[in-house]
């Protein structure tokens, strides 16, 4: 990529859920879903989001689309802050994002063919004839690698990964740029997964799409993503280009996070320092003062209990919001290995 | 592990068939395998290989019907499980032979404080007095690495994360002191780095009490981390068994072979791409009468279709169900 144009801008993004309580069910707190994250996605890459359960990542993705009003911030899809659009601009954009969901099962609908289920957004958004639509149900069922005849079986007629290849093929209807894939493997099996990880890949070689790629599987993200976002209650702490981000990690939640995944190769096992974090992440409801991390960080310093590190550019291309990345803090323990 | 220690659990040929209204599904077909005194057996395969109604059967946890349990014995110290009443199995289950779910929130009572759920297998099978019931209680949670244990048995599963109630369900299961742990997918639904933590408790459990564990598992790389040696499973059958490290160094069934080439990882080599099993696992309608994975193997040839691959020996402890040889990439 020589000039790498931006397609998705995501500045200070917030997506608070009230909490109410109370006779009156008054807001009494708010669950700091994402609570000020900050990330851009370049034409044609796929943008790895990774991090543990509540951590905020799919919130995140489905806030980038707008399924949720969001709280603050500014997403700005192809230069338009999609944060802000009324719903009429809002439907118009809607063909060039899509997004493919976790749960193949539970997103698509049983009482649906597969040729409606994949038609569904070339009826809301485009005047088809019939004979059209039938031709662009079948070149999009070729295109994910269902057989065209099973046009008119229904969900429960097909196996998880092929339910997976359903969803995708409902996402391509119409052309998108931009797609949100949500733990799309995360319900399959292993042998399954790679076949649905190289179809997305030959997808976005094919068509030129974008991904955001949230993900808990740190391999699997690190097989298919361009640069690699980890977050950690409701904020990221470190975006990274790959090959950067598993080889030199700089946040010690990274660090972590990398060294407690099995490594499936026994030699390496039983060799391996492994870094283990003490108890659970804190409530996105009630999060610590200071840096998020800092009740389970291993090199916690007393500016962590204070103040929230910054998210900056540690070095070209490669962000984190740690202290002690910060050179010009005073209190300097020694750099991060 | 001496090899010629007395297996404290035999299974062979065991044979579970579901009857439903769409006929017959073969669940486990003709599975055997042994578990020595000490040892971690892994047992990998994807949903639907068999390998939690294989544990299931052993200890009649399966409702019947619609399970139907055809074939095999299961020796558990001179006593065939199998054909025990379901008085006897109560007397084996929770108290000679513990169990680890991989929902620790819907295997744990939500109605009871866990401080009345470990205690219950003490009561019900050691007889302990309900205080002295409380006093181990306390002790197990101690050594699961629950931090506050005294005042924590009062609190109720919904007051503990995901993490801290896996830690509930293991007490519960080592509560009688057994002598077989049996612990199906037990941190498939946490988080890597609450993962690490339970795999790093249970080689510290293992070494500080000594029994026998089964894990099972569909992630390879806790497998490798943990197990001393691995059963392989597809379509209801054992295909594949070595100790872990010959496993990963030399493995010989296809199946095996693919799975761990399927696997992206953290570190090391970056394929630029996946490799793929083709095609997906069968449904069992029947006994199979060929090789179950031959639709989705590149080595297949003639003899595959004509006949199921029983298990024989490749080296020293390590056998495979399947007729080609990788080595020399001819049949053997």
């Amino acid at each position: 990529m020589s000039v790498p144009h931006k397609l998705v801008e995501v500045r200070d993004l917030k997506m608070h859920f009230p909490i109410r309580g109370g006779l009156l069910q008054r807001v009494v707190g708010a669950v700091k879903a994402v609570d000020g994250v900050s990330f851009d996605i370049y034409q044609g890459e796929t943008l790895g989001l990774v991090g543990e359960s509540g951590c905020g990542k799919s919130t995140c993705g489905r806030a980038l689309l707008r399924l949720y009003e969001v709280t603050g911030g500014s997403i700005l899809i192809e230069g338009k802050d999609i944060a802000e659009v009324n719903a009429e601009e809002l439907r118009q954009m809607r063909p060039t994002m899509q997004m493919v969901f976790q749960d193949p099962q539970a997103s698509l609908n049983p009482r649906m063919s597969v040729a409606n289920i994949i038609a569904e957004p070339l009826d809301e958004h485009m005047k088809l004839s019939k004979s059209e639509r039938q031709a662009r149900i079948a070149e999009l069922m070729d295109q994910v690698g269902l057989n065209r005849d099973f046009a008119n079986r229904y969900p429960h007629e097909f196996s998880g990964g092929q339910r997976q290849r359903i969803g995708i093929a409902r996402a391509l209807a119409l052309n998108p740029k931009f797609i949100v894939c949500d733990e799309p493997i995360a319900a399959l099996d292993v042998s399954i997964q790679a076949q649905v990880v190289n179809l997305l890949e030959d997808l976005q070689d094919r068509l030129g799409l974008t991904y955001l790629f949230i993900s808990h599987d740190l391999s699997m993200v690190r097989h298919i993503a361009t640069r690699v976002a980890v977050m950690y209650l409701g904020k990221i702490v470190e975006l990274a280009p790959r090959a950067a981000l598993y080889s030199t990690p700089q946040h010690p939640y990274t660090q972590a996070l990398l060294s407690a995944v099995p490594d499936p190769d026994p030699a390496i096992a039983a060799n391996r320092h492994r870094q283990i974090l003490t108890g659970d992440v804190p409530s996105p409801a009630n999060p610590p003062k200071g840096c998020n991390f800092n009740t389970r960080c291993p090199k916690v310093m007393e500016i962590c209990r204070q103040k929230d590190p910054e998210f900056r550019e540690v070095s070209p291309g490669c962000f984190a919001a740690c202290h002690l990345l910060n050179d010009d803090q005073n209190n300097k323990p020694g750099r991060v290995t | 592990m001496p090899d010629g220690a007395a297996p404290v659990l035999d299974v062979k040929d065991l044979k579970t068939v579901f009857k439903t209204r769409a006929g017959e599904i073969h669940a486990v077909n003709s599975v055997s395998f042994d578990l020595r005194p000490g040892e971690l057996l892994g047992v990998v395969g994807e949903s639907g290989s068999g390998k939690s109604v294989t544990m299931m059967s052993l200890i009649g946890l399966l409702p019947t019907p619609p399970a139907e349990i055809r074939a095999g014995q299961v020796v558990f110290k001179d006593q065939n499980l199998l054909s025990i009443d379901e008085t006897g199995l109560r007397d084996i289950r929770g108290k000679r032979i513990g169990f680890v779910f991989q929902d620790p929130m819907t295997s744990l009572n939500p109605v009871f404080n866990v401080g009345f759920q470990i205690g219950e297998p003490l009561r019900k099978h050691m007889g302990l007095s309900k205080s002295a019931a409380r006093t181990r209680a306390v002790e197990l949670l101690e050594l699961v690495g629950i931090p506050d244990a005294r005042r924590r048995l009062n609190d109720y599963p919904h007051q503990f994360s995901g993490g801290m109630r896996q830690r509930v369900m293991i007490a519960i299961a080592l509560a009688c002191d057994p002598e077989v742990l049996i612990a199906d997918e037990p941190t498939t639904a946490l988080d890597v780095t609450i993962q690490a933590q339970i795999l790093d408790l249970v080689k510290e459990l293992r070494e500080k009490l000594g029994m026998a564990i089964i894990w099972i598992t569909h992630d390879l790389g806790v497998i490798a981390g943990i197990a001393d040696r691995v059963l392989v499973m597809y379509a209801g059958q054992v295909v594949e068994q070595a100790p872990v490290q010959e496993l990963f160094a030399n493995p010989q069934h296809p199946y095996t072979r693919s799975l761990l080439k399927t696997i992206p990882t953290v570190s090391g080599e970056r394929a630029q791409r996946l490799q793929v099993i083709e095609g997906q696992p069968p449904i069992l309608t029947a006994s199979p009468t060929a090789c179950p994975f031959l639709p989705r193997c590149a080595h297949h040839f003639d003899r595959c279709a004509a006949e199921n691959p029983a298990r024989r020996p490749v080296a020293p402890g390590h056998d495979a169900a399947c007729f080609w040889d990788p080595t020399t990439g001819a049949p053997r």
